[in-house]
């Protein structure tokens, strides 16, 4: 299958800090890649240039086989590369709903007097956790939910239009065990509707679990691109830590 | 997941308590005073009282959008000042008849222009302060407290110290005039308050405000405007101060350099009490409202039971201290 996204020769440069270095990469549809590395190896760096916070150095985007040049996060959005951050970027203030519309609300009205769709809102956004297969009420506040559910929120706002490709940063790093799985289970999800999904993560047992390639990023540098299968969580720290160089 | 988690959440007292904690808190003041005093409940006594707060609920609308987006405008007050002092101005054509009566008063432009030049002065200092927040990055609180003490000696200068009095009798209608027995002042208020709450509750623009105290980082990534939400809350806060400044010297039929003194504190405290959070993101024009009302009342009710205006100040700081402690108990309760 043609990969959806692809990565070539990136490189991005802070100062005279190299924070990666020509990096190949691609993904394909419906494809879920985990990307791995220490603190520092430029696994953050390599998401947000893919998600349009920054520019890369050098080196360039395709998205279905066209170049694209991302300059702002909400570019990415538009030709389908969503990101839920590790913080996931909720308003506690505001319901799930609110949360999953905010920046692309539905608005009714005629002329310059529009207002907003809060029905339509909320109906949506009950549709979208119901897909995910989440215990998530639509009007409830942020604020008092349980750490999957807010998981759910942020992922269900990628769903709003059609994603290709879905960025998770860190979606496990702060959650309960029980809470990972119905993590895990909401990326399978996205993997059945045939979107492609990375996901940036430490943990190399939830990377096992939900990937069908792991990637391993040190020092700016990709070290390692395979099918887990032909790996092992072992042979994944060996590879972070630089036990060993490369695989 | 807990049980308790899947099924209907648990009522929380505290919350709903928290919510209605200035309502009935009102209507406990309301009927308190009704006992003890049975003139405060005489119609022309409850006009008397709204009247009284709708120069501060005007203000106290605006400054509600701004406390949303967890900021402060301390500068209101000064911005009353100068702005009643511009409007004053312009209806008089000049300052060559600053003290005229009679049909000297009526010489001059139109009211409408009048209006139209407070709300822009007001609109205006607004706009400074919102561009020195978003662009220079100066925290609210110091911006505005140099809009406090800059437009003060702004209208200190343009007055040249003295009061610009006696205007036309269609200028005092906004602030002396009555349609069906309530007071102009009133239904301006009543008006504005309610553009405000649709304007919060029901549009995009409202939620971005709210977003925007809520997470700011947040609302940025998702792609709200929070510079732009940030900056319209201090023009909408300065346009109403401009407009309670034109009232306020429509009522008095005099515009000085030291009016709305203070007025910061007691649109700050009729806000928070009307259970607006200071961190931002919660609250509501309902609350305001309510907020303003209250205070009024406070200060009516104790004047027709004599109590000295010293002691209402210490009322009112209570109240203020109580009202954020039972605002802070109910978001330790929640999270």
């Amino acid at each position: 299958m043609a990969p959806v996204l692809e990565l070539e020769g990136i490189t991005k440069r802070f100062g005279a800090i190299e924070a990666i270095r020509g990096i190949d990469f691609a993904v394909e549809p419906g494809e879920v890649v985990g990307l791995m590395g220490d603190n520092g190896a430029g696994k953050s760096t390599l998401c947000r240039i893919i998600a349009g916070t920054f520019a890369p150095t050098t080196g360039t985007l395709r998205l279905n086989g066209h170049e694209v040049h991302f300059r702002r996060p909400s570019d990415a959005r538009e030709e389908g590369v969503e990101m839920v951050h590790q913080d996931l970027a909720l308003c506690d203030n505001l319901t799930a709903a609110l949360n999953v519309f905010l920046g692309r609300e539905i608005t009714f009205g005629f002329g310059p007097f529009r207002f907003l769709d809060r029905g339509k809102m909320q109906a949506r956004a009950g549709e979208l956790f119901a897909e995910l297969k989440s215990e998530t009420r639509p009007g409830e506040l942020v604020k008092r939910m349980s750490g999957g559910q807010r998981q759910a929120v942020a992922i269900a706002r990628t769903r709003l239009s059609e994603p290709k490709v879905v960025l998770l940063d860190e979606p496990t790093a702060a959650i309960s065990v029980r809470q990972v799985a119905e993590v895990l289970e909401l990326i399978r999800r996205l993997r059945d509707a045939g979107i492609a999904v990375i996901l940036i993560s430490h943990r190399a047992p939830d990377v096992f679990a939900v990937c069908d390639r792991v990637a391993v990023l040190r020092r700016g540098e990709k070290v390692a691109d395979k099918p887990v299968g032909a790996t092992s969580p072992e042979e994944v720290t060996g590879l972070i830590t630089g036990a060993i160089e490369y695989a | 997941m807990t049980t308790r988690e899947l099924g209907r959440p648990s009522i929380d007292y505290v919350g709903l308590l928290a919510r209605f904690a200035a309502p009935l808190f009102l209507l406990f003041l309301v009927v308190l005073f009704a006992v003890l005093e049975p003139r405060f409940l005489h119609p022309l006594n409850l006009m008397n009282i709204l009247r009284q707060v709708s120069i501060m609920g005007l203000v106290a609308v605006g400054m509600t959008f701004v406390i949303l987006t967890a900021g402060i405008d301390l500068s209101v007050g000064s911005v009353v000042a100068l702005a009643g002092l511009v409007g004053a101005y312009v209806a008089k054509g000049g300052l060559d008849d600053r003290f005229a009566v009679g049909a000297a008063a009526a010489a001059g432009n139109p009211v409408i222009l009048a209006v139209l030049a407070a709300v822009a002065v007001g609109a205006a200092c607004g706009a400074m302060q919102g561009a020195a927040i978003t662009r220079l990055r100066v925290p609210p609180f110091v911006v505005t407290l140099g809009g406090l003490t800059a437009f003060r000696g702004l209208a200190l200068i343009f007055s040249g110290g003295g009061p610009i009095s006696g205007f036309s009798p269609a200028f005092v209608w906004w602030g002396q005039g009555r349609i069906y027995g309530v007071p102009v002042p009133v239904i301006v208020f009543a008006l504005v308050a309610a553009v405000a709450h649709i304007v919060l509750r029901y549009t995009r623009f409202g939620l971005w405000i709210y977003a925007t105290g809520g997470n700011s980082a947040a609302s940025e990534l998702n792609g709200v405007p929070i510079r732009r939400a940030t900056f319209s809350a201090y023009v909408i806060v300065g346009l109403l101060s401009g407009l309670a400044g034109f009232i306020l010297s429509a009522r008095l039929n005099s515009a000085e350099a030291v009016a709305g003194l203070q007025l910061e504190l007691d649109v700050i405290a009729a806000v928070v009490i009307g259970g607006t959070s200071l961190f931002g993101g919660i609250g509501s024009i309902f609350g305001t409202v309510v907020g303003v009302v209250l205070i009024g009342v406070l200060r009516n009710g104790l004047v027709l039971m004599n109590v000295s205006s010293f002691v209402q100040q210490i009322l009112i700081g209570l109240i203020l201290v109580l009202a954020v402690a039972v605002d802070q108990r109910a978001a330790l309760r929640r999270s």
